[in-house]
């Protein structure tokens, strides 16, 4: 046997194997209550976001304020099921279009950092030496300051816009995943497969890139899934300091339960019901995020 | 131990180091520079070339970094353009509101996350134990600030039992001589002023810690489930111990090791968090200062807050890891 048809032993070998564990990683997720309901609950967002026009019976930021006083805002009714806000836009239309604009965010920006993170966890895991020393330290500065906090700082610096939520969130994501996949192609380096190409002669560039890599990416996979999660808490959390889109009748979820503050006395639920939208979207990606982590645990599985 | 602690702590010089030019770099990297962003409006060619005079702004870029090292490290982080006061004077009167909004909220994660870890993880599989995992997940799921406006909603505004803003009761006559008001009530022995200061503390305090009890429940009940099955606890087991000396000795104790790495990571959560929760609790704090700052555009302001906090996030974590060495023998050795 030649060295190549040895090789493409080693891979195909490795693919079944791999693609093994995935199946039966996909039974066990199948079989999960949280997993079930955390999709559910992510079906149900991606749907009325993509859905938004349709759903909607009214405008999101038509505002009619001779419907609305000071202190008085109306409350569900036939025409509008969850009320006015006190600009004398529907509610429930707001509530609606707010899904695009929190799904959005959540994949833009978790997208961004992964990609920006992987690149720089490979090279880290890959290359080793001075490289990796000096990818480390500057995430390890990174991850000095607090992520919120980072992210306040980096979207006031560039102004409030959607695309500053998106840069600041991604930013903050970047050196988690860089070190949680260099740690995973760290520990997977040693690993007899990765002994047995070496040893037939594979380049350390293939052996990093075609084995090593995609073995070590389930934790990221996992970890993306909670990222997502807290992308739209935090895009949630600058919205709710100002520092979300510059137009001010973007339904944002967080901007909404700022603004309705003030009338807490009056009318809480134009608080309470983007609070909810908040918690039951993240909710979905969280239990989904937990259930994978736990089906891809190889300390689980039995 | 000791080559441990230098050892550690020399790890930490090239980190506040970095932190210093990210800080550093971040008034340079507004638009127009730190000269634009103090001037606005009325920015002219002229008045941008005096005020970069007067900040030596016109120097070059590493003398510039040099001067700005010299003043953090004597803790001046320039003046607030709202205020006109010294950054560092505004962190230092602000700071004590902060740091007591988060010490409550950690007494509050880490007096009920423990043992109600623990509680689940003795009775695996109980409704009890599947109570504690469905309430933590629902915990990492809800936004802090939107827990506080329903606490706030409930307890303040519905119910009235607890104060809905504010550190202490405006018709209060109290001294203040460390900024924070429990001990500034004891201190003085204005026991009444340390009593109105926790039932500002109560709304606040739980929305801040409800997210890191539920992240210190889960890791807790975790890890106590996982040592439990570990072979020394079958052995001690055997050896007839009782289950006081083998929870205590053996369970709890390297139970303890990612629970305390977690606790230092949620300080990060917290002073963060906390920025949010003082918003809806017109707390009055670092978070409500920077929060002003983010409108006014002032960035002394906000430069001197992330670095700050930054820094404070950095000497808590050296604590943890320094903590392993007292817990975990093993880390010494290494």
């Amino acid at each position: 046997m030649s060295l190549a048809e040895l090789e493409q032993v080693q891979t195909s070998t490795e693919v079944e194997s791999s693609g093994g564990l995935l199946r039966e990683a996909v039974t066990r997720l199948r079989r999960s209550p949280v997993a079930i309901i955390g999709a559910a609950l992510i079906t149900l967002f991606v749907l009325v976001a993509l859905l938004a026009p349709v759903l909607a019976p009214h405008s999101p930021t038509a505002a009619d304020l001779t419907k609305v006083r000071p202190g008085s805002v109306p409350g569900p009714s036939a025409a509008h099921w969850l009320g006015l806000d006190e600009q004398g836009r529907d509610e429930l239309s707001r509530l609606i279009y707010g899904a695009r604009w929190s799904l959005l965010i959540g994949i833009v920006s978790t997208t961004l950092g992964v990609t920006i993170g992987v690149i720089l966890g490979t090279l880290a895991g890959g290359l080793a030496g001075w490289v990796d020393g000096v990818i480390m330290r500057l995430m390890d500065i990174m991850l000095a300051v607090p992520g919120l906090l980072f992210a306040i700082g980096l979207a006031a610096l560039l102004g409030p816009s959607l695309k500053s939520v998106m840069i600041a969130i991604a930013t903050v994501n970047v050196p988690i995943f860089a070190r949680l996949l260099r740690a995973s192609m760290l520990s997977q380096r040693g690993s007899d497969y990765a002994l047995a190409a070496r040893s037939l002669g594979v380049r350390r560039s293939r052996i990093t890139l075609a084995h090593v890599l995609p073995n070590s990416l389930a934790p990221v996979i996992v970890q993306a899934t909670l990222a997502l999660a807290t992308a739209i808490i935090d895009a949630a959390g600058l919205a709710f300091l100002g520092l979300g889109s510059a137009d001010p009748s973007v339904p944002e979820w967080g901007r909404m339960l700022a603004e309705s503050q003030n009338a807490l006395n009056t009318s809480p639920q134009l608080a309470i019901l983007p609070g909810l939208a908040i918690t039951v979207s993240v909710l979905g990606f969280t239990l989904l995020g937990e259930a994978l982590r736990e089906s891809l645990d190889p300390k689980l599985r039995r | 131990m000791g080559k441990f602690v230098v050892r550690r702590l020399l790890l930490l010089v090239p980190i506040l180091l970095g932190l210093s030019v990210l800080v550093f770099g971040y008034v340079r990297a507004l638009p127009g520079g730190p000269a634009d962003a103090l001037l606005g409006e009325r920015s002219t060619p002229e008045k941008k070339a005096q005020i970069e005079h007067l900040y030596g702004l016109d120097r070059p870029i590493y003398v510039q970094y040099g001067k700005f090292l010299e003043r953090a490290v004597r803790l001046d982080f320039g003046t607030s353009i709202t205020t006109q006061r010294p950054v560092s004077a505004e962190i230092r009167s602000r700071f004590p509101a902060t740091v007591e909004l988060s010490a409550a909220g950690l007494l509050f994660a880490v007096g009920g996350g423990i043992p109600l870890g623990y509680a689940a993880a003795r009775r695996y599989q109980s409704w009890f134990d599947n109570a504690s995992v469905v309430l933590s997940l629902l915990g990492i799921s809800i936004p802090v600030f939107f827990l506080a406006f329903l606490l706030k909603y409930l307890f303040a505004v519905k119910l009235g039992w607890l104060p809905s803003v504010g550190r202490q009761d405006p018709a209060l006559i109290a001294d203040h001589p460390t900024g924070f008001y429990v001990l500034d009530g004891i201190l003085t022995g204005n026991l009444a002023a340390s009593v109105d200061a926790i039932r500002h503390l109560v709304l606040p305090g739980l929305a801040l810690g409800s997210i890191p009890l539920a992240i210190i429940t889960r890791i807790t009940r975790a890890s106590v489930l996982e040592v439990t099955n570990e072979d020394y606890v079958r052995t001690a087991e055997s050896k007839g111990l009782t289950r006081r000396v083998i929870t205590r000795r053996h369970v709890l104790r390297n139970a303890m090791l990612p629970v305390v790495t977690v606790i230092g990571l949620q300080t990060g959560l917290l002073l963060s968090g906390a920025v949010l929760t003082e918003i809806v609790f017109a707390w009055g704090g670092m978070g409500q200062f920077m929060y002003d700052a983010i409108f006014s555009r002032d960035f002394a302001v906000l430069q001197g807050g992330i670095l700050f906090i930054a820094f404070v996030f950095v000497i808590v974590n050296l604590l943890v890891d320094l903590s392993y060495g007292f817990i975990d023998p093993r880390v010494r050795a290494r």
